[in-house]
């Protein structure tokens, strides 16, 4: 086992775990104090203007294919940028050669970013 | 002299002396992380509260009001007394939620944020954990938020929560690129991702807001679209969406939201400060006998300031003008300040 590895991270678990307790702590310490008046109306999903459905305010519905989109393409650039990360640590021992490797790397990528911009994929209507 | 390490140090030697005394010297090396955890935990807890006061000066001040002035001095307890009162309100339970995810969300939303505090450094050496890959670590673990909006919006079943929890996860993934873009270039300069390193870095040259003003901008402006505020609040616009994500949510729950959201702006305001404006440096060498985190204190109230002042006097952008900002001007114009440091880096020779 890495012990060093261990004696790094426990700070932030520790740090993790407190910041986990004290707002779990509050949301049971305020079901304490709190009062209880149900009634149906208030526990009903919250709506606006006359009801349109069976059940009120019900949201299991299809949504628009642009989040899905959106969400595709922030895969592909999330990953480029992880990948440019470490290329930039060490950007000033590679010199020249990682420079030029990266921008084919980037060059494919401003194609791609192109190509989508062109299909209509950025577009918001 | 005053300094940050210094506290630091006589802090640590009297716990150790402490635990000594009771016997438990022998498990410092746990002790001391709960404590740097707990300081700061503290810390951020009072400092959200005084933000939360701030804010609301500001805005008073920019709209010619006066602002909270009842409860406390100039209304400094204003923010104490609503934590307590949103303590002890009706936890209300909408009944089409998904149990889990309900309840999870806020807690999320809270960790998040938080957690990226623990590797900003406030003075040399005055940092829970000085991470060796931090700025990475901040953008990954704040990242999480995102994960938190979406169960909000998706289990409260109402589609006011889902539709604002879409447009905010598409929002923050959108200025994600930019925000991690606009750092590359510092990270270039100074061949590290530890947040001390880069800050020792601008004490031998100048602050990165010089070389990579761009890049500042950049930043400020993707950090403020991740925090979900105005300008870039359509997620909330209660004209469109009621309250977006957190519609179904009340009491304490509302405020974990809340809170996460005032520490999303401290934890990206606080990378600036470190990143781009020379984090505990001061701004001319006969400064220096200013201890270093209350200039670090001082740079994170300005930027916070500017942060608030956007809010305030940017009108709303509408969806469409946010992805374009996001998509065809903020990412390309980072990619070319890579590109453009790379070329000077190499050209101009090391450090520009």
């Amino acid at each position: 086992m890495n012990f060093e590895f261990i004696e790094n991270i426990l700070p932030l678990v520790l740090a993790l775990l407190l910041a986990m307790a004290v707002p779990t702590a509050l949301i049971l310490l305020s079901a304490l104090l709190g009062p209880r008046k149900d009634n149906e109306t208030k526990l009903s999903p919250y709506e606006c203007g006359i009801q349109t459905q069976a059940i009120p305010g019900d949201a299991r519905h299809r949504f628009n294919v642009k989040f899905y989109l959106v969400a595709m393409c922030f895969l592909v650039f999330d990953v480029e940028v992880v990948f440019l990360f470490p290329w930039a640590v060490l950007f000033q021992k590679m010199a020249w050669g990682g420079f030029l490797s990266m921008l084919g790397f980037l060059g494919v990528l401003a194609f791609g970013w192109f190509y989508l911009w062109k299909r209509g994929a950025l577009e918001w209507e | 002299m005053l300094s940050g390490e210094n506290i630091v140090k006589s802090v640590s030697d009297l716990l150790h002396q402490l635990y000594a005394m009771v016997g438990l010297s022998a498990f410092k090396g746990v002790l001391d992380p709960i404590v740097a955890a707990h300081v700061m935990f503290g810390f951020i807890s009072v400092f959200v509260m005084f933000l939360v006061w701030m804010e609301r000066k500001v805005s008073a001040h920019m709209q010619s009001r006066i602002g909270p002035n009842r409860v406390g001095i100039f209304g400094l307890l204003q923010t104490v007394a609503d934590a307590i009162k949103l303590t002890i309100k009706e936890d209300i339970k909408p009944v089409h939620r998904d149990k889990i995810p309900y309840y999870i969300a806020p807690i999320i939303a809270f960790v998040a944020t938080f957690a990226g505090m623990v590797v900003i450094p406030f003075d040399k050496g005055m940092v829970v954990q000085d991470l060796n890959i931090g700025l990475l670590y901040i953008i990954a673990i704040t990242s999480f938020t995102v994960i938190a909006i979406l169960s909000a919006g998706w289990s409260s079943n109402n589609k006011f929560a889902l539709l604002g929890g879409f447009r905010s996860a598409a929002q923050i993934v959108s200025y994600e690129v930019p925000l991690v873009l606009s750092l590359v270039p510092v990270i270039m300069m100074t061949g590290t991702l530890r947040l001390g390193g880069i800050v020792e870095y601008q004490s031998q040259n100048h602050w990165f807001v010089l070389y990579q003003f761009i890049a500042f901008f950049i930043f400020i402006t993707s950090a403020t679209a991740e925090a979900n505020r105005a300008p870039f609040d359509i997620p909330e616009a209660e004209s469109e969406l009621i309250g977006g994500f957190h519609t179904e949510y009340s009491g304490v729950k509302f405020a974990m939201f809340f809170l996460g959201e005032y520490i999303a702006v401290i934890v990206s305001s606080a990378v600036a400060v470190t990143v781009f404006l020379g984090g505990w440096l001061p701004p001319f060498a006969f400064l220096a006998f200013v201890p270093g985190f209350i200039w670090f204190m001082i740079k994170l109230l300005l930027v916070i300031y500017l942060v608030m002042a956007f809010r305030w006097t940017f009108p709303r952008l509408r969806v469409d003008q946010l992805m374009d900002f996001g998509w065809k001007v903020l990412i390309p114009v980072a990619i070319l300040n890579i590109l453009v440091t790379g070329f000077c880096v190499l050209f101009f020779g090391k450090g520009v």
